[in-house]
């Protein structure tokens, strides 16, 4: 009885440790020591070339390329969505019905599968027979190439990934926004002061901690971006739209190059890495205001 | 004044419609297309109404591949994730709020780094890994990778946490055993928080690509969004009619349930962004 009393809180652990364990947790170290060997997934040999991987990695002006994208792509995305986000939740956080239709409606992309966001957009886009230009050509605006032309291609997907955001973080920010006392707002309109100034030095201040937790958790999900690439682009035209995770998934299992690819995710590794440990290091801080 | 006033809500309520459409068209459109003939998918300007309704194109679509397989391996691998999660959770989230045990920060500390560990970081190892174990292409491919969930642990040990300790004292002075306790206070006081998480679980699975794209190579194990993404050329060009209508078959279902449950998942959604 003692001994099960001893053991019983590993047990009630075990099988969700075990699956985080075997499932994520060992796949990076799995994918570190892969990156420092070469390996085509056939042979039974795996010899260790040290850095030779990440050497190739650096020397490829695809793989530049493919950095310099998702960068681009991240940038646009993160900006774009906060930015609306933003002005939509200043505009939208009001009680009433028509607000709450409003909500759900904006809301409703971040529950639709990538795949059907990402059909019906490819659909809007195209360039022939889309809606858009129609749109565009019914207001007196020349026709847009969309995702077939690599000017436009990653832009087309930064505005399908803002559209499909939008309205999640929009409501993020609301709950911040309600989460602000009303004594403070209270105080500010006993002090008479202007509202400029009510924002500058309550609202902005008290959402502080939700604006980095956005921008931080949008970082992370654009650097992964996959989905709408494999269907609408496949990474092109001409390697405008490669991005890293499409590069680790053609290298790993179009090209078995192993080696490379796990080399390449230890490059996002390194990003995501990066990024969560500024993210407890900004939550550290944010419980220390309070 | 009032007029002043009343052109401000009158511009007010033209912004918020403008902004609705911009969310509701494309899927309007989805809709208008996937009841069209081939050849007013190639009208431009483009049709909103079309002439006859094609409902035979849910058909088409429907046929185009195994879809009944389909579908099948996506209700299989939804509610098998979402069961196994239930249960793993709730053991998992009941021992880090009630229990006190050596290693239990390092075993947390785990949880909450797996939270941060996302699927298109990790997968080519796993692939290797299934494939060592020879499960790939197999539901079990599916399943296996998601039986716990780092943000259903974390969210219901905060719940159980609120518990209050006078009631579990009691309980136990009345000889319940740990097993009573759960399944007949924790659970049933965690209540709105497994419904939430069960929402948030299903519909992240249910709409999943990436893992069952990366982890299946035959239709055996392939799920919905694989196989209406493989919907793609019919007739020659990109049959954009089927297409939208195989589309359908996925949206519908997910809408429907936000209509009705739609304050409770944005309330989900909204809880596994704040934390």
């Amino acid at each position: 009885m003692n001994v099960w009393r001893l053991v019983r809180p590993y047990a009630m652990v075990a099988p969700s440790i075990v699956t985080f364990g075997v499932f994520f947790i060992y796949p990076i170290f799995y994918m570190i020591y892969l990156s420092v060997h070469s390996w085509d997934f056939v042979s039974p040999e795996k010899p260790f070339v040290g850095l030779d991987n990440f050497a190739e990695l650096a020397g490829s002006r695809e793989f530049i390329e493919v950095l310099g994208n998702s960068f681009n792509y991240t940038l646009m995305t993160v900006s774009l969505t906060i930015v609306v986000s933003l002005f939509l939740a200043l505009w939208l956080n009001r009680k009433g019905v028509l607000y709450g239709i409003v909500q759900g409606a904006i809301f409703s992309p971040h529950i639709i599968s990538l795949v059907s966001v990402s059909l019906v957009w490819m659909w809007l886009m195209d360039p022939q027979f889309g809606l858009l230009n129609w749109l565009l050509a019914s207001i007196g605006l020349p026709r847009l190439e969309w995702l077939s032309h690599p000017d436009s291609s990653l832009l087309s997907l930064v505005l399908v990934a803002v559209w499909k955001g939008v309205g999640f973080n929009t409501l993020v920010f609301i709950a911040g926004l309600q989460s602000i006392p009303s004594e403070l707002y209270e105080a500010a309109e006993l002090d008479e002061s202007s509202r400029l100034t009510t924002w500058c030095r309550i609202t902005l201040p008290m959402l502080s901690p939700t604006l980095f937790f956005l921008v931080i958790i949008n970082l992370i999900g654009s650097f992964q971006v996959f989905e709408t690439i494999a269907i609408m682009t496949q990474g092109g035209p001409v390697n405008s739209t490669n991005t890293l995770v499409y590069y680790i998934y053609q290298y790993g299992f179009r090209f078995f190059k192993i080696g490379y690819a796990s080399a390449a995710g230890v490059v996002l590794l390194a990003v995501i890495g990066l990024l969560t440990l500024l993210y407890f290091k900004l939550l550290s801080k944010k419980v220390h205001y309070r | 004044m009032p007029v002043a006033r009343l052109a401000f809500k009158a511009a007010n309520f033209a912004g918020m419609l403008l902004l609705v459409a911009v969310f509701v068209v494309p899927f309007v459109w989805m809709v208008s297309t996937s009841l069209k003939t081939y050849s007013e998918t190639v009208l431009f300007p483009p049709k909103w109404i079309p002439a006859e309704l094609r409902w035979d194109n849910f058909a088409r679509a429907w046929n185009s591949g195994p879809f009944l397989k389909y579908f099948l391996n996506s209700v299989i691998v939804s509610v098998s994730i979402l069961l196994l999660q239930l249960v793993s959770i709730v053991f998992a989230a009941y021992a880090f709020a009630r229990y006190q045990f050596r290693g239990q920060k390092l075993l947390f500390g785990l949880t909450m780094i797996t939270l941060m560990i996302p699927g298109q970081l990790i997968f080519l190892p796993v692939y290797l890994l299934m494939s060592r174990w020879g499960i790939l292409d197999s539901l079990l491919a599916l399943i296996l990778p998601f039986s716990s969930s780092a943000f259903g642990i974390f969210l219901l040990r905060q719940t159980f946490k609120q518990v209050q300790e006078e009631l579990l004292e009691a309980a136990r002075l009345d000889d319940a055993s740990e097993w009573k306790i759960v399944f007949r206070i924790m659970v049933p006081m965690a209540r709105p928080a497994l419904v939430t998480f069960a929402l948030f679980s299903f519909i992240a699975h249910w709409n999943d690509y990436f893992w069952p794209l990366v982890m299946t190579t035959t239709d055996a194990a392939r799920t919905l969004p694989i196989g209406i993404s493989k919907i793609r050329e019919v007739d020659g060009g990109t049959a954009w009619h089927i297409l939208m209508a195989g589309n359908m078959i996925l949206v519908v279902p997910i809408l429907l349930v936000f209509f009705v449950a739609q304050r409770h998942i944005i309330q989900a959604f909204v809880y596994s962004g704040v934390k």
